[in-house]
Formats: C-alpha cells, structure tokens, sequence
C-alpha cells in the first residue's frame, strides 16, 4: 500500500510538471495548428522570473515579504511569458499562417536568440526590456475610446512607447545597480532557493512527501482549473472554443480570430512561463532549462490529442505514471519473484533516459490504435 | 520535369564540369590540412541536405530526426574501423570495453568484422530504420506538425539510447576513429583525409545526380503531388504511404552515407550528433539554399557550415543571434531560399525596385507561366 502511494506520488508529480508545461502548448496547438518550438525557452524565462524575483525581494525593503516571493513570482512569470508570447505572434506567426512547418522552423530561431539573450544579456536589463514590452503593449489599451478612434492616435501610441522605453531603461538600471548579482551577464545556471514554508516534508497516510513537490502540484491544479474555468464560462472562452472547432465560420459569424489567436497564444505562453516557476521549483535554471522538458510535452500533445483539455491532462499524468513505474523498476518491487528474463529486461530500462525509450515506444504503438490521440476531435473532413 | 533550371548551353556544361572535377583535385594542394578538412565534412554534411531536400522539398514532410541516421551511419563506419584495429588489445576487442570490465564483443558487433557488410550497413542500416519509422507513422496518416515532432521525439529517443549504453557502444563518450588503422594506414593521417575528401567530392556528386534521378519522372510528381494535394493523390488511386516510405528511406540511406564520411573525417561519432539543435540546422540548410532545388541543398550546407565556423572563430557568441535571425529571416522574407530567388522572379523584382528594368506593361501579365515553362 505505501508503495503504491508512493509510486503514484512520484508518478503525478512527474505528470504534473509535465501537465503545467503542455497545457500552453495543447491549448495553442487546438487553436492554430502551430507548435511552438520556443515554448521551452518561454518556460526558461518564467525559471528566470522567479529568479529575478527573488533576489529582488532580498531588498531590505521588500525583505519582511520575502517568504511570498514565489507567489508573486508566478504571476510575474505568467505576465512575462505572456507578453513576449504576445510579441512573437503580433511579429512573426501571424505572418506564417496557414504554414505549420514554417511556424515550427521560425519558432526554433525564437528559442535560439532567447537563449542566447539570457546568456549574454544582463538580467536587469533583461528585465527593463521586459517591463517596456509589456508597457508599450498593454497602454495603448488603456486609452479611452475617444483618442483610440481619433487620427493622432499614432502619435499617442508612440509617445507610449517613447515613455515604456524610458521606464524600461529606468528601471534596467535601477535593478542593475542595486542587485548586483543581476548586473554582469553570465551563461551559468543559477539557482532557486525555495521559502522556508515550503522546505522540508509532509506526512500522509505514513509517507513523506517534499513539499516544494505538493506545491507544483497545487500550481498545475490552480492552471488546469483556471483555464477549464476561462474556457467554458467567460466569453473569450467560448470564442477560442469557437474558433479551436471552426476558423472560417466562427470568423463569419464575427468573431475577430485575431484577437482569438492573440489571446490564446498569449495565455499559452502565460501557462509556460507558470510551468517555469515549477521547473526553478525542481533543479537549477539555465538557458538549456527549456530543451529538456519540450519532448515531453510534445508527447503529451501527441498522446492527449487536440482540442479537449481532459485528453491533456490524462495523457501526462498517464506519462508520469509510467515514467515512475519503469524509470524506478518499480514493477520489481510490487513482484519481486517474477521470471528471469523478465526482470532482467525491466532492469534494462530502469533509468530515467532509458524509460523514456520504453514510453515512446509505447506511445508509437499507441497510436497504430489511435492514431490521433485519446480524445480526436470529430469531423467529416478529409483534412483536419 | 528537368531539375536543373539552369540553362546551360553545352559548352557552358562541360567547362563547368571540367573546373569542377579541376578544382576537387586540386583542392588539397591548394587548402591547408586544416581547411581541406573542413571541406570535406561540409561536403559530406550536404548529402545529407540532400535527403533533407528530397523529404521536405519535394514531398513537404519536415523531418527534424535525421540525426538519427547520420548517427547510425557513423556508428557503423566507426564500428567497423574499431573492431579491424583492434587486435593488440586485450580480448582482440576495442579498447574501450576494459574500461567497463566487458569481455566478450556483444553480439551485434561481430558482423562488422566484415568490410563488405560495413560497406553495406552504412547506408542500409539507416535506410531500413527510416523506413520501419516512416511505414509506423505514415500508415496512419500522421502528418505536417504531427510528423515533425515525432521525429523529434523519436530523435531524442535514439540520443538517450546510444547514451546511455556505456557498455555496448561506449555510451556518451562516442567511438574514436582517427587512431584506428584501414589498409594499413591511420585513418587520421594526411594522406588518408585527402582520399576520404576526395571520396566525399565524388559521393556528393553521385548523390547530386540520384536525388535527381529520383525526383525526374513520375515518382518525382507524385512526391511533389503528395507535398501539394495529398488527399487528391489518394483519391487518383495512388497510395501515398509507399512513396513517402521510400522517399523517407532513401534520405535515411543518404544520412548514413553522410554520417559515415563525416566520421572518418572528424575523427569521432558520438551521441552528439543526434542531438536536437544539429537535426534542425540540417533543414535550414535547405531552407536557405532554396528547397526543391537539389543544388541549393548541397550549397546551403556548404556555405552555411562554412560561415559558422568562420563567425565562431571571431565571434562565438553572436553565431546563436545569427542562426536564430536567420531561421526567421528565411521563413518569413525568403521562403525559396536563396537558389529559389535567383531562379525565380527575384533579381528581377529587385532591379525593378531600383528602377533599372521595366515592368512588362502587359495584361493579363505574361511572367505568371515563366516558372512552369522552366520546369518543363
């Protein structure tokens, strides 16, 4: 019984990151078709909020808030990931639409220069950058409707820009001289010291379980339910349903598909910039911190299938599971009198790199059954 | 349908072709060690361009795992050149496998002992892995995105494999090749990278001429069918599932042959080359050179390999900026590529910008049928 609990303890934290991680990427997949090669590194640059965050709230102002900091930090990360989301699909995707392999080979140039920015960009300036994106974005916005609609709008929008440049600059500089460990570029990987609260262990039934674990897996719940809760009860909600199920009608029936794909590829980005902050959670950060989670969720889209959430979420914590269960030659210790030959061949892939070998062949057969995932969406066209 | 919309008049042809061949036996007076060496693995990095051309230029699947068979190519050239020097160590085995206490050669090793079987294995092996991975996905109509990110995934698979086996294959340390002995001779020396550069100008070109071989004719329109309309394809009683097989093993086949040259040249294979970034600069190669265009393949790769190094050498940290602007750039400003361009309508739009050559005051517009006329 222990053992079981904790295999499949170990198997949904696994699941979990990876839940967190694939749901940006299947959300935007079902809508545009397009997968974003740069979500690792969108999830890099959440890790590197958090980062930033933290060594932000060691201020001796913000000191007696520093135990919170990682609450913050995740919707920092989410504001983040979000806005440079936002800026890759305002600049490049939207020019590649209706060409899937294009998108995916632009996106990879996306992920380069992010990851080489990280390496050999400050991070407070890195972050100045940030604030003016997400200023120069967001405050054309927020004018009333009566300049929106006169002709010297431009001129406001650019004034707007002029002013998240200064800001942006600003505070680069602020930050820079203030912490200095954020002030000279560095290709190292840096390090995520958890709060005190969520140090240590919890006891559950009679096992111990690390609670920076538990908390991922409180993240990954909060985002699943949030985004099931966008989708089917607010109005943008149903209008990505709308357009994830049919682009053409939906845009006839007048619903902007622009504003659609804005939205949703910037609440995917949001998702991966939120699965950043897990992954600081679970090792050190680096500009490579991206690459090793994609395949994954990759497999998780594969698997889950597009266009219903519930696919998502079955197939990684199926894959977390899994990877447990053969990464660990846990089947071993559940039967540990089994056959020769057997036992040998579960040794054999009982490493993580190794599972991964297993899963993905499973997953190939898998989808000589089902070759479009758990949960297809219906249709009566030869293409979908 | 010509692949080559050069139009070259005869003569032209030929003393293209006699600089050519002049020039590959030449080369290795005229370059240093160092720089023939170069060339020479570029040269064997455009064969596999070249399988990537045929895969995504002709018949539109982007294929981000040849890797693997570049990878399996070089694992049996190197395999073979261990085991045939092997006999002053201990157990008549590669060294490598006292450092894990193995004593007997596992199995799969022994048959190449054999050079004939090697000569084969370098692009079979490959060539059936591609397609046992092809039928798997292609059977079930798995395409476009789908496709790519399996054989990423399948890519990485392949990397956890071949690194993790310490004790079949020396896992993450790869396979030495440049001490080993073929006829007598280090593999590494002088005079033997002059043979394998020469081997390589002459493989790159007999591959030249069989990807162009394989896209002429019907099989070639259906390839570019299958890019274009794949449904319709099917529905004209074709079935496309055995022409992607055998296009996607024959560029298998040719990433094998690719990876075995660029083993014996650089000296080392190891898990390295299946590694994700490498399988996808293979496709910008293409992407730049100008898919659909077999030469655009072969020069890409050249090129693009040579500016790399020359930008590490002086400034190693802007090469990922430049990479990175220049799989946006070709994507989005320049999807011919820059042998697409040229033979397309671009000098000519380019002039027209400037104001050097008038626009043809025609109307309906005669240039639109320009590109078919070529093709024929």
């Amino acid at each position: 019984m222990e053992l079981l609990l904790d295999s499949l303890f170990n198997g949904v934290a696994i699941g979990s990151v990876l839940l967190v991680a694939a749901l940006g990427l299947a959300i935007v997949f079902g809508l545009m078709g397009v997968i974003n090669l740069a979500h690792g590194e969108l999830m890099m640059l959440g890790a590197y909020t958090t980062y930033v965050t933290q060594l932000i709230f060691k201020l001796p102002i913000l000191k007696p808030f520093y135990n919170s900091y990682i609450i913050v930090s995740i919707f920092l990360a989410f504001i983040v990931s979000g806005v440079v989301g936002i800026l890759l699909e305002k600049t490049i995707i939207r020019k590649l639409y209706g060409s899937p392999l294009e998108t995916l080979l632009a996106t990879w140039g996306v992920s380069l220069i992010l990851q080489q920015f990280v390496r050999s960009v400050p991070l407070a300036y890195g972050s100045g950058l940030v604030i003016s994106l997400i200023i120069g974005l967001f405050l054309p916005n927020t004018f009333s409707l009566k300049i929106k609609e006169s002709i010297n709008f431009k001129y406001f929008k650019f004034s707007s820009w002029i002013l998240a440049a200064l800001t942006g600059v600003l505070t680069g500089s602020v930050i820079s001289s203030t912490v200095s460990k954020l002030s000279r570029a560095s290709a190292r990987n840096v390090d995520v010291t958890a709060p005190s609260w969520m140090r240590g262990q919890v006891e559950i039934l009679g096992t111990a379980f690390p609670k920076t674990r538990l908390m991922i897996i409180v993240i990954t719940l909060i985002s699943v339910i949030a985004i099931t809760l966008f989708l089917n009860q607010s109005a943008w909600g149903m209008r990505i349903r709308a357009v994830t199920q049919n682009r053409q009608m939906s845009d006839c029936l007048g619903i902007s598909t622009e504003k659609v794909d804005i939205i949703t590829f910037g609440i995917g980005s949001g998702l991966a910039g939120v699965a950043g902050v897990a992954v600081s959670l679970l090792g050190s950060v680096g500009p490579n911190v991206g690459g090793n989670y994609i395949v994954g969720c990759f497999m998780v889209v594969v698997l889950g299938g597009v266009g219903n959430l519930l696919g998502t979420v079955l197939a990684s914590f199926g894959i977390g599971i899994m990877t447990d269960l053969i990464g660990a030659g846990r089947l071993l210790s559940i039967w540990p009198d089994m056959p020769l030959p057997l036992s040998n061949t579960i040794n054999f892939f009982a490493t993580t790199s190794m599972a991964r070998v297993m899963i993905f062949a499973l997953i190939v057969i898998f989808l000589q059954f089902k070759p479009t995932g758990l949960f297809p969406q219906k249709g009566r066209m030869v293409e979908n | 349908m010509s692949l080559s919309k050069f139009k070259f008049d005869k003569r032209i042809k030929l003393s293209f072709w006699i600089i050519l061949i002049a020039l590959i036996i030449a080369a290795p007076t005229l370059l240093p060690v160092f720089r023939l060496n170069l060339l020479g693995r570029y040269l064997s990095l455009s064969i596999v361009a070249l399988g990537v051309d045929l895969i995504w230029g002709y018949t539109g699947l982007l294929s981000l795992g040849q890797g693997i068979f570049f990878a399996l190519g070089g694992y049996c050239a190197a395999m073979f050149l261990q085991i045939t020097s092997s006999s002053e160590f201990p157990n008549n085995i590669p060294e490598f496998f006292a450092l894990y206490g193995v004593e007997k050669l596992p199995f799969f090793w022994e048959p190449f002992k054999s050079p004939i079987f090697t000569f084969f294995a370098i692009w079979i092996i490959p060539a059936l892995v591609a397609g046992l991975i092809g039928f798997l996905v292609f059977r079930n109509r798995i395409k476009g995105v789908y496709f790519s990110i399996l054989t990423q995934a399948s890519l990485l698979v392949f990397f956890n494999f071949f690194n993790g086996q310490q004790k079949l294959i020396n896992g993450t340390n790869g396979l030495k090749t440049d001490v080993t002995q073929l006829f007598g001779q280090m593999v590494g020396s002088e005079s033997m990278q002059r043979i394998f550069f020469w081997i390589t100008a002459i493989l790159v070109i007999a591959s030249w001429f069989f990807a162009k071989w394989v896209v002429r004719g019907r099989f070639g329109n259906i390839l570019i069918g299958i890019r274009d309309d794949e449904p319709r394809v099917r529905f004209t009683g074709y079935n496309p599932v055995i022409f992607k097989t055998i296009v996607f093993s024959i560029a298998g086949g040719l990433a094998g042959i690719s990876g075995a040259l660029y083993t014996v040249q650089s000296g080392i294979v190891s898990p390295q080359f299946m590694t994700v970034p490498f399988s996808i600069e293979m496709v910008i190669w293409v992407a730049v050179g100008g898919r659909g265009t077999l030469l655009g393949a072969i020069l890409g790769a050249v090129f693009i390999n040579y500016a790399k190094s020359l930008v590490s050498e002086a400034l190693p940290a802007s090469w990922m900026f430049i990479q990175g602007g220049l799989f946006i750039l070709v994507v989005t400003a320049l999807p011919e590529g820059v042998l697409g361009w040229i033979q397309g309508d671009g000098p000519r739009n380019l002039l027209q910008r400037f104001g050097l050559k008038r626009k043809i005051e025609t109307y309906p517009s005669l240039e639109v049928n320009n590109k078919e006329e070529n093709n024929e």
